[in-house]
């Protein structure tokens, strides 16, 4: 993609309100073409209205939102040809068989009844339905039914697709499958904006990622930006002997830059890297396990040096569980941050 | 969208087992189609119409209330009111059956509007107010799948009056014209349920509403009994109720005596159900 052709995704302070309810308060987004997206929230944050206003459902109050340059109020019917959208409750008709949903969905996109059943037939197989392509809806699993929903979207081979919280709900297999359909259809060429309540998900899938909680963005980066902007990660030691843990903790702090957490456990100390010099850490995550990695080796030395015996030892990098409880459990005053 | 070159590997699974996605098809599908032409009006809305008429496959109770609902009112009001208002039930069938016809289709169009209101919360609704369609396709294809279920409505009706004794002097043809002057005029009627339920809350609400609409319009018309025997405000009233006016014209349609005056009025009051019901419609879809 050339740096001149519109984002996917331009949106400049979305409102919408129900009510007094401001379920939206001034989203800014810019989703690059060809790229995943993810919208990482806890429930009711304001992620599926935000795909609502996106996708042309809902009519924003406030602000404005671009779809590759489309303006989704004023042009709805032009954005509308670009995306598709998998809703968040399944958007198949359970009273339907697999394929009748593709056919109906196919023929309303305007494909004539023999490309709609051969399109169809090949979606089916390729999402591995093929067997219940002839079952109404109802009776699919969990896994079944979304990837239904999925292949549902993907009849006209958008150019955006919105997917509501693909795997709400589903086991890790078919979580699994979910995911590598993403990535089968990211790799050619469509963008994916991703709302999901679960960390991995988004560190998975997404290259960049915002973090949103009451109806706002209150961080916006790529991965490596969201975790350094919680620290370089944590030192877990496990001691041999227990009365040497006050020692061990006075030498630890000044090398890794905070106070160790003394866990339950007698033996085990926990200790959060802190950046040497604030602000130093870089943004790139090369450069932040680096940083980590150094003062990590620094901190055994200084316990080797004074005798004390180290019986395990681990680097845990920051997670974006820790990056999410950090930015959602603070009063959201820190509407700025990397990027 | 053919930036991505054809070699760009998909992800490197190995052959899919069982229930697995193919990612290497899944890409090479996204590859294959251009984007076709958008559908026009008419065919989205027949695709909706399928769609229903794929529901009353998958879903044939529904077909009840146009089966035995028409059965039993028939029935009932024949020898019910037969013996009492023209001596005999065969002499009353003659007069009651085009307008039982009408009453008991114009009472099942009001399902249109449940089943609307039980749809529309789906999530399927939102996929298709995503897609680059005319936006009045989906209640369209609703109303025509309703219009199958009228014809079936019909067809049992005008069965039961033929084994109860009633024979028309127009003959078939004049009764298929009934027929089709009534699916028309039900067509547009139903864009008044349509608002009902997008409008309304629940499915409750709707049937209350509908119930409180239909009763008066079809018990005061000309149905059961000629109106010059009413009261004169009476009389005012059903003149001018649209049910009246269907009645009538498909009377005469079916005793061969077809009325230019009356196929007007119909033509009429049916566009004016679409011009005033259609529009408020729409806005509540778009607004939903």
């Amino acid at each position: 993609m050339t740096s001149s052709s519109p984002p996917a995704i331009e949106a400049r302070g979305l409102v919408k309100t129900f009510g007094s309810n401001r379920a939206v308060d001034g989203v800014d987004l810019t989703v690059a073409p060809g790229t995943v997206y993810g919208l990482l929230g806890p429930n009711g944050a304001g992620k599926t209205t935000t795909v609502k206003l996106l996708a042309t459902l809902l009519r924003p109050d406030g602000g404005e939102a671009r779809v590759f340059g489309h303006d989704v109020a004023a042009e709805p019917d032009t954005v509308r040809g670009l995306i598709s959208l998998t809703g968040q409750y399944a958007s198949v008709d359970e009273d339907l068989t697999g394929t009748e949903n593709l056919v109906l969905l196919s023929r309303l996109l305007g494909h004539s009844k023999a490309r709609a059943r051969s399109r169809a037939a090949d979606l089916l197989d390729a999402f591995g339905l093929a067997e219940a392509a002839g079952r109404q809806a109802k009776g699919y699993s969990g896994g079944m039914r979304r990837r239904l929903d999925i292949a549902a979207s993907l009849l006209s081979t958008p150019r955006l697709l919105f997917l509501d919280e693909p795997t709400t709900g589903l086991d890790p297999r078919s979580r699994n499958q979910v995911w590598d359909i993403v990535r089968a259809v990211v790799a050619q060429g469509t963008t994916v904006l991703l709302t999901t309540q679960y960390l991995d998900e988004a560190d998975q899938l997404a290259s960049r990622i915002a973090v949103i909680d009451r109806g706002r963005v209150v961080a916006e980066g790529t991965k490596g930006d969201l975790k350094a902007s919680v620290g370089l990660g944590s030192v877990h030691v496990r001691l041999r002997d227990a009365a040497r843990r006050e020692e061990a903790a006075a030498l630890l702090a000044p090398v890794l830059g905070s106070d160790p957490h003394r866990e339950n456990d007698p033996v085990a100390l926990s200790v959060r890297i802190e950046p040497g010099e604030p602000g130093s850490a870089g943004s790139a995550t090369g450069t932040a396990t680096a940083v980590a990695a150094d003062r990590s080796a620094a901190a055994l030395r200084a316990l080797a040096d004074a005798g004390i015996v180290v019986d395990t030892f681990s680097l845990g990098q920051p997670s974006l569980d820790e990056v999410f409880l950090v930015l959602t459990d603070r009063p959201a005053t820190t509407e700025e941050s990397a990027a | 969208m053919s930036t991505v070159d054809a070699a760009s590997p998909a992800a490197p699974a190995g052959p899919p087992a069982g229930d697995a996605p193919a990612t290497a098809d899944i890409a090479r599908i996204l590859l294959a189609d251009p984007p076709p032409a958008r559908p026009t009006a008419w065919s989205a809305s027949v695709t909706f119409g399928w769609r229903a008429v794929l529901k009353i496959k998958h879903v044939p109770e529904q077909l009840f209330d146009v089966t035995l609902f028409p059965i039993m009112m028939t029935l009932m009001f024949t020898y019910l009111f037969g013996g009492a208002l023209a001596g005999s039930t065969t002499a009353y069938l003659q007069f009651f059956l085009p307008g039982i016809l009408v009453s008991s289709i114009a009472m099942i169009t009001m399902y249109t509007g449940v089943s609307i209101n039980t749809d529309i919360e789906k999530g399927v609704f939102d996929r298709f107010r995503t897609l680059p369609i005319w936006r009045p396709a989906p209640m369209v294809g609703y109303l025509l799948g309703d219009l199958l279920r009228y014809l079936i409505a019909a067809v049992v009706i005008v069965t039961m009056g033929l084994v109860l004794g009633f024979r028309p002097a127009g003959g078939l043809a004049g009764v298929a014209a009934g027929v089709a002057v009534l699916l028309v005029f039900c067509f547009a009627f139903s864009w008044v349920w349509t608002m009902f339920g997008l409008l309304l809350r629940s499915e409750k609400s709707v049937m209350g509403v509908s119930m409180m609409v239909l009763m008066p319009l079809t018990f005061l018309s000309s149905t059961y009994v000629d109106p010059a025997t009413m009261p004169g405000w009476l009389e005012a009233f059903v003149e001018v109720n649209p049910i009246t006016l269907v009645v009538d014209c498909v009377r005469s349609l079916c005793a061969g005596t077809p009325d230019a005056g009356e196929l007007v009025a119909v033509a009429a009051v049916s566009a004016g159900f679409v011009a005033v019901f259609g529009p408020v419609t729409m806005r509540l879809y778009n607004r939903k």
